[in-house]
C-alpha cells in the first residue's frame, strides 16, 4: 500500500478532522449542549410525553421497513446493472439517482397526485379497496423509500465493479449454479458495500422530514413521527424538549454506526 | 488470497472494460420485473404526475416559468451552489475517506461516526444548530446567515456523506499488491496515486457526486432558516415550488420540478459519461 | 465466521423489531362507544388547544369524546385536508385556508353564518423587539427608517404572513394624505429593510430569536408565548393595526360531537382558555390574566386604530386576490421588483 510522506499525511488528516469537526463535530457537541442544558430535565420531559415515544416508535418502525425494501431493491438493482445486459440498463441507472434530486415539497405533491384518496390518479380506487396509502403508514414508509432509494444501489455498485466476476466465473466453471454463486460468492464480496448502504439508509430514513411532513398528515400521537415531533416542540416554545428528540434519534444512527464499525475487522495498512 | 496477476486482471475487469455480462435468464428477469413494478409505483408514476400537471401548462408554462425572473434566479443559485459543494465533497470526501481507510490515529473511529450524522439530524434541526453557530450568535464570529455563504454551508453539511462512504467501501476492497509492485518498479507515490489508486475510486467519486449533486438541489429545511430566503439573493428552488403551491398554482410549482429533474438527469448523466470516459484512459 | 453469525444476529433482531412495533405503535384504536373528534389546526395551537381539550371532556358534553389532532402551517393543514386528511373541524390561520375546503366541498357555504361570522380566535399584528427594545420601536414608520433590520415571513409562501403585509400597507393608505400609490411605497420600503423572508412564521421566530434582525413582524399570540417561554423579546402594540383573525370550521361530514367543541371553544370558558395562550377573545366579558403579556392584568389593551380585512380590503377573496396573486398581484410584483443585492 502506498503511504504518503508525513508532512503529507499529517496535513491531510489535519484537514480531513478539521473539516468534519466544524461542519459536523462541532453542530453535535452544541446539539447536547443544547440538549443537556438543564440537566436531564427536558430529556425526561420528553421522554415522558406520550406523544413523544409513540413518535419515536413510528419512526423506527417505518425506517426499519424503508431500509428492508430498499436494501433488497438495491442489491437486486446493482446485481442486475453490473453483472447483466438488458436494453434500457444505462437509463434505469441514471434514472435510480433521480430520486434523491427531488425537493421533499414535490415528494409529497407528487405521492399527493398519485395516492390522494380524494383527487388522485389511483388513491379513489385503492381506498375503496380498503388500501389507505396517504395519512397512513404505507404512504409513509413509499415517501421515506423514496428519499433513500439510490443508496444502497450506490454503495454495492462501485464495489461490484471493483471486485470484479472472475471469481464467480471460476465457480461457475466448475459447475455452480446462480444462487449458490450469489449466495457464496457475490454476497460476501459486497457484504460491507451493503452494510454502509444499510446504515446510510437507516439514518437518512430516521431522519426524514420534509415529505414525511405532508404524506403523513402529521397527526400527533398516530402518525407524527421524530422529527416532526421535533418541529413541533420547537414551535411551541418547548426548544430543549425539541433538542432532546433530536439527539435521540442522532444517537440512534451513532449506535448503529459504532456497532458496524466494531463488527467490521480493522482495515491493516502495513 | 489472488496473486498478483490475477488481481491485475480484476482491476482491468472493473475498469469499464465490461467483462463477461450475462444476458437475462428467468430469474434475474423476475427479479428485474418486480424491481421495475416498484419503481414505477414508487418513483415513475408519481413524477409522470408531476410531469403531467406541468404538461397543463403547455410549453408556455416552461418558458414562462424559466423568463420570471425570480425563478430564475433561484434556479441559477440552487444549481450553482449545488456544483460548488460537489466539487468540495469530490476534493473533501476522498481526503476523509483516505484518511479513514488508510490512516490510522487515535479517535479515528470518532471520525467514523460523525460521517453519518447529517443523514440522521433531521434537517430542521440541522437548520437551527447550524444557525447557532454560524448565525448571529457564533462563537466564533462568523455569521453567514442571510448570506449566500449560508447555501454552501446546508449544502455541504447534509452532503457530507455521500462521496466518503461511496469511497470508502472500494478503497478497503483495494488490495495492496498492486501498488507494491508498481513501488518496486520505481514509481513515485504520486505517480501510484494517480495511476492506480485515483483510477480505481473514480467509479465511487463519480456516483457519490451524483447523489451529493442530487441531495444538494433538493435540500430545503435547513436551507430555509439559514439562508433567509431572501429573493434573487438566498431563495432556494423549493422554496419558490412551495410558492407557487401556497398561491394555488400547482402548474407552475411542477413546472419548475421538472426543470429541476431535467436538470438532475443531465448531471447524472454527465458524470457518468464522464466516469467512464476517465475509467476507459486509466 | 463469528463476524457472519453476529450479523445474522443483528439482521433477526432488526426484522423482528417492526412485528414487535406494529403492536405498540397501533393506530387510532378508539373504542367503539367513544366519539373521536379530529381537529386539524395551525401551528401554535398545540398548547392553545390542550387545556381547551381537556376543559371540555370535562363537561357532559364532551365526556365520552376522544380527540386527534394534526397541527402545521395553515396552508400546509388546509391542502392536507383537501387531500383526504379526515377532519371534524378546522381551525386555521386566515379565511382563505377554509374558503379552499369550502371550494372543495369539504365545508358548508354557510359555515360562517354564526354570531361571531366562523371566527373561533383573534390576534394582532404586534413588533417583537429585543428585550428593551433598544431602537426604540413604537410605531410602522420607525420601520422603514434606514438601518433598521426587519424580519417578516414571506407572505408569497406563508399564508398567515399576509397579515403583517396587509398591516403595513393598511397604515401607509390610513395615514394622513396616504393612498394606494404611498401604500405601495411604504410597504416597498418595508421589504427593502427586511434582512431575512422565511418560509413560515415560526421559521421567522426561530430566526429572530438566533439574534437575526431588529424587529419581528409578529402575532400578538405567539409574543406572549414567546414572553412567557423566557425568550429575551418584548414586544410592541403599535397604535394602528391589523385585526388577526382565525377562522374555524366544522365539516360536511363531522360528527355532532364537533358542533359541541366548537359551541364550548367559543363560550367563555373556552374563549378564557385562548385568553390565557395569548389569544384576544372572540367573545365579550372575557376576563384573565395572561402569563407573558406586557401586562397581565391588562393583556388585551383596545387598539386606538383597528384595521380589519373586511372594512379596509372589502374582504379576503378581494384582498387575496388583488395582493397576492401569483403572477398579477400588488405584493408578488414588489417582491419581484425587489432584487436585492444580487
Amino acid at each position: 500500500m502506498v503511504e504518503l510522506s508525513l508532512p503529507a499525511k499529517w496535513a491531510v488528516r489535519l484537514l480531513a478532522i478539521g473539516y468534519v469537526f466544524f461542519l459536523v463535530g462541532w453542530p453535535v457537541i452544541t446539539l447536547t449542549q443544547r440538549t443537556f442544558s438543564d440537566g436531564l430535565a427536558s430529556f425526561n420531559a420528553a421522554l415522558s410525553d406520550p406523544d413523544v415515544t409513540h413518535a419515536l416508535l413510528v419512526t423506527v418502525e417505518i425506517s426499519i421497513w424503508a431500509v428492508i425494501i430498499n436494501t433488497v431493491f438495491g442489491v437486486g438493482m446493482a446485481l442486475l446493472l453490473v453483472r447483466y445486459q438488458f436494453p434500457g440498463k444505462r437509463v434505469l441507472s441514471a434514472l435510480i439517482d433521480l430520486p434523491m434530486s427531488v425537493s421533499p415539497v414535490v415528494i409529497g405533491l407528487a405521492l399527493m397526485l398519485v395516492y390522494s384518496g380524494r383527487y388522485g390518479w389511483f388513491g379513489p380506487t385503492l381506498e375503496s379497496h380498503g388500501l389507505v396509502v396517504i395519512f397512513n403508514s404505507p404512504g409513509m414508509i413509499m415517501a421515506t423509500c423514496f428519499v433513500a432509494l439510490p443508496l444502497v444501489v450506490r454503495e454495492v455498485v462501485p464495489v461490484l465493479e471493483e471486485v470484479g466476476d472472475d471469481q464467480e466465473q471460476a465457480a461457475r466453471s466448475l459447475g455452480a449454479n446462480a444462487v449458490q454463486v450469489l449466495r457464496r460468492i457475490t454476497l460476501p464480496a459486497i457484504k460491507w458495500a451493503v452494510v454502509y448502504g444499510v446504515v446510510l439508509s437507516l439514518a437518512r430514513s430516521l431522519g426524514e422530514f420534509g415529505a414525511l411532513k405532508i404524506v403523513s398528515g402529521n397527526l400527533t400521537g398516530q402518525t407524527q413521527t421524530a422529527p416532526l415531533v421535533v418541529e413541533q416542540k420547537y414551535n411551541n416554545f418547548a426548544q430543549n424538549e425539541a433538542y432532546a428528540v433530536a439527539f435521540i434519534l442522532v444517537a440512534i444512527s451513532v449506535l448503529c454506526i459504532l456497532v458496524v464499525s466494531l463488527l467490521r475487522p480493522q482495515e491493516s495498512t502495513s | 488470497m489472488s496473486t498478483a496477476v490475477l488481481s491485475q486482471d480484476t482491476r482491468a475487469v472493473g475498469r469499464g472494460r465490461p467483462g463477461v455480462r450475462w444476458t437475462l435468464t428467468k430469474g434475474p428477469s423476475l427479479g428485474l420485473g418486480i424491481g421495475m413494478i416498484w419503481f414505477s409505483l414508487l418513483v415513475l408514476i408519481p413524477l409522470a404526475a408531476i410531469v403531467a400537471t406541468a404538461g397543463e401548462g403547455g410549453w408556455s408554462g416552461y418558458v414562462d416559468t424559466l423568463k420570471n425572473p425570480q425563478s430564475w434566479a433561484a434556479i441559477k443559485l440552487t444549481v450553482g451552489q449545488s456544483l460548488v459543494v460537489t466539487a468540495i465533497n469530490v476534493v473533501m470526501g476522498t481526503l476523509i475517506a483516505w484518511v479513514l481507510v488508510r490512516d490510522r490515529f487515535w479517535g479515528k473511529r470518532l471520525l467514523d461516526l460523525l460521517i453519518d450524522i447529517p443523514f440522521a439530524m433531521p434537517t430542521v434541526v440541522a437548520g437551527l444548530v447550524l444557525l447557532g453557530l454560524y448565525g448571529p450568535k457564533s462563537p466564533l464570529g462568523i455569521n453567514v446567515s442571510n448570506t449566500r455563504n449560508s447555501v454552501t454551508l446546508a449544502l455541504a453539511f447534509v452532503t457530507l456523506p455521500f462521496i466518503v462512504r461511496t469511497v470508502q467501501p472500494v478503497l478497503a476492497e483495494l488490495e495492496g499488491d498492486v501498488e507494491e509492485a508498481a513501488a518496486s518498479l520505481g514509481a513515485t507515490r504520486t505517480t501510484i496515486l494517480r495511476r492506480i489508486v485515483l483510477p480505481s475510486i473514480i467509479p465511487a467519486i463519480a456516483a457519490g457526486a451524483a447523489l451529493s449533486f442530487a441531495r444538494a438541489i433538493s435540500e430545503y429545511g435547513s436551507l430555509v432558516l439559514l439562508s433567509g430566503s431572501l429573493p434573487f439573493r438566498t431563495e432556494a428552488v423549493s422554496v419558490r415550488v412551495l410558492t407557487f403551491i401556497e398561491g394555488g398554482d400547482r402548474t407552475s410549482a411542477a413546472a419548475l420540478a421538472t426543470i429541476m429533474l431535467g436538470v438532475a438527469l443531465l448531471v447524472i448523466v454527465a458524470l457518468d459519461v464522464l466516469q467512464r470516459r476517465m475509467a476507459r484512459r486509466g | 465466521m463469528i463476524q457472519r453469525n453476529r450479523l445474522i444476529a443483528l439482521t433477526a433482531a432488526a426484522a423482528a423489531v417492526p412485528a414487535i412495533l406494529s403492536g405498540c405503535a397501533a393506530s387510532s384504536g378508539s373504542s367503539s362507544d367513544k366519539d373521536q373528534l379530529s381537529i386539524v389546526g395551525f401551528s401554535v395551537l398545540k398548547n392553545a388547544n390542550e387545556p381547551v381539550i381537556s376543559a371540555f371532556q370535562k363537561t357532559d358534553a364532551g365526556k365520552n369524546v376522544s380527540f386527534t389532532t394534526s397541527y402545521g402551517a395553515s396552508g400546509d393543514q388546509s391542502r392536507a385536508v383537501a387531500g383526504g386528511l379526515h377532519a371534524d373541524e378546522v381551525h386555521l390561520s386566515l379565511t382563505p385556508d377554509v374558503q379552499s375546503l369550502v371550494d372543495a366541498g369539504l365545508v358548508d357555504k354557510n359555515w360562517d353564518q354564526n354570531a361571531t361570522h366562523g371566527i373561533l380566535t383573534d390576534s394582532e399584528v404586534v413588533f417583537l423587539v429585543r428585550k428593551g427594545n433598544p431602537l426604540g420601536i413604537k410605531s410602522w414608520d420607525d420601520l422603514v427608517k434606514p438601518g433598521v433590520k426587519i424580519i417578516t415571513p414571506n407572505p408569497s409562501s406563508s399564508g398567515s404572513a399576509k397579515w403583517n403585509i396587509l398591516a403595513a400597507w393598511a397604515h401607509a393608505a390610513n395615514a394622513p394624505g396616504g393612498s394606494d400609490a404611498t401604500a405601495k411605497d411604504f410597504v416597498t420600503k418595508l421589504l427593502h429593510n427586511a434582512v431575512a423572508l422565511p418560509g413560515s412564521g415560526s421559521d421567522a421566530l426561530a430566526s429572530f430569536l438566533a439574534g437575526n434582525g431588529d424587529v419581528l413582524l409578529a402575532y400578538e399570540n405567539d409574543s406572549i408565548e414567546a414572553k412567557a417561554a423566557g425568550d429575551d423579546v418584548d414586544y410592541i402594540v403599535p397604535d394602528d393595526t391589523l385585526l388577526i383573525e382565525n377562522p374555524a370550521a366544522i365539516t360536511t361530514d363531522a360528527k355532532p360531537a364537533a358542533q359541541d367543541f366548537l359551541d364550548f371553544q367559543l363560550s367563555k370558558a373556552g374563549q378564557t382558555l385562548y385568553a390565557q395562550s395569548g389569544f384576544r377573545p372572540v367573545i365579550s366579558g372575557v376576563q384573565t390574566d395572561v402569563k407573558g403579556a406586557n401586562d397581565p392584568s391588562n393583556p388585551y389593551p383596545a387598539i386606538k386604530t383597528q384595521y380589519t380585512i373586511d372594512k379596509d380590503f372589502g374582504g379576503w377573496s378581494k384582498a387575496n386576490t388583488e395582493f397576492f396573486d401569483d403572477k398579477t398581484g400588488i405584493i408578488t410584483k414588489i417582491i419581484s421588483g425587489l432584487n436585492i443585492g444580487s
